[in-house]
């Protein structure tokens, strides 16, 4: 949809981030900066990231938690110079590429609809996954 | 009295400022524009104008007159011709290349015209905003227009009367667009907001006409902030 041109120009209003990989199903802590009044402060928001949208300048990622039985869901623009930096606090493997089925779930139930996979056992999987790739590539 | 240039709609994006505010702007591409004719108050045509020309196009388009008139001011033959009236035409060489950066900077307020997007036959409520009717309750009667005239006075239905008919496709001029910055070396400019047509549409934009109001006064200086709080990478590095 948009041309090379646009890309390009987006290209030059960002600002490179070095954010740890993350994908949707993975719960992530987004340390953002807020202003009150004249002072400035940052605030870390802890969630699963349940939708990552847009491409270039518009890429903007969605991250939802609950906080007393209340769920709260809050849109970052990916390249927003006010998002400090991002961990990966736990990673998540989930079958869709929008979590939105979250929102009907609660507490205990929507953790279960996520599996976990620990640092370790990543690059394992990765490889796993590596190997079924070629293998299927040889046999066609 | 405006100068401008004509150019090509690339498609929307966003900036983001060093505070996070998130800007929406156009992208409008410039082809290298030439200085075609110069017309003065003293000159055969009497009046102070500027006649621009891009898009480089092929001879068999172009009608003998045509490609006759660009080859008396030594320029490539063009598609797209544009007159400005500007209050000094001494100053332009014919045959000249007009540059982005010469004629736009950032901080500006613009004009641009062009050809809005094509609608086809439309009805009343896409066409002139009528409310239609409800989609349910009972009701069998949804889009449509709704009563036209009086009766046996006037017996007529008033001229100009709002009905369905062909929408877009017609030259469309938003004025007082905020520029928010201009790259010279891509010929480009972002332009604040919205701009008709669809993308790689052909564009005129033009110093505003409207810039000496007080109104867009105020808007000018209520949006500078922008061009100084631009997050910008360095030249050539992409993300």
């Amino acid at each position: 949809m948009s041309s090379e041109l646009l890309r390009k120009i987006e290209g030059r209003y960002v600002q490179k981030k070095n954010y740890p990989h993350f994908d949707v199903g993975y719960t992530v802590r987004v340390h953002y900066r807020i202003k009150e009044g004249d002072k400035e402060r940052v605030q870390p928001f802890e969630g699963v990231v349940i939708r990552i949208k847009g491409s270039g300048a518009n890429k903007t990622f969605t991250v939802r938690r609950e906080s007393f039985g209340v769920g709260i869901e809050r849109i970052f623009p990916y390249y927003s110079p006010n998002i400090e930096k991002i961990e990966v606090v736990k990673i998540g493997k989930a079958r869709r590429a929008k979590l939105y089925f979250l929102r009907e779930l609660k507490g205990k139930e929507a953790q279960r609809k996520i599996k976990e996979i620990k640092p370790w056992e990543l690059e394992s999987m990765q490889k796993k996954k590596e190997q079924a790739r070629k293998e299927r590539e040889q046999q066609e | 009295m405006p100068l401008g240039l004509i150019g090509q709609k690339v498609g929307m994006t966003r900036v983001l400022l060093k505070d996070g505010t998130s800007v929406p702007v156009t992208v409008i591409k410039f082809p290298v524009n030439y200085v075609v004719q110069v017309k003065t108050e003293e000159g055969k045509d009497g009046y102070k104008a500027l006649q621009v020309g891009a898009f480089e196009a092929k001879e068999k388009h172009l009608t003998k007159p045509l490609i006759g008139h660009f080859k008396k001011r030594g320029v490539p033959l063009l598609r797209r011709l544009w007159e400005f009236r500007v209050d000094n035409p001494e100053e332009f060489k014919e045959g000249q290349e007009l540059k982005v950066q010469d004629v736009f900077k950032p901080g500006d307020l613009v004009d641009v015209l062009g050809i809005s997007k094509g609608r086809g036959f439309a009805g009343a409520m896409k066409r002139w905003d009528f409310a239609g009717f409800p989609k349910s309750h009972g009701h069998r009667y949804h889009r449509a227009v709704g009563a036209i005239g009086q009766r046996t006075d006037p017996g007529r239905v008033w001229k100009g009367k709002r009905m369905p008919g062909h929408y877009g496709a017609e030259p469309i001029r938003v004025q007082g667009l905020f520029v928010v910055d201009v790259l010279p070396d891509e010929n480009v400019i972002l332009v604040k907001g919205s701009v008709p047509g669809h993308n790689k549409g052909i564009v005129i934009v033009e110093q505003s006409t409207i810039a000496y109001r007080k109104s867009q006064q105020l808007k000018k200086k209520r949006l500078e902030f922008i061009t100084q709080n631009l997050v910008k990478e360095e030249k050539g590095s992409e993300a």
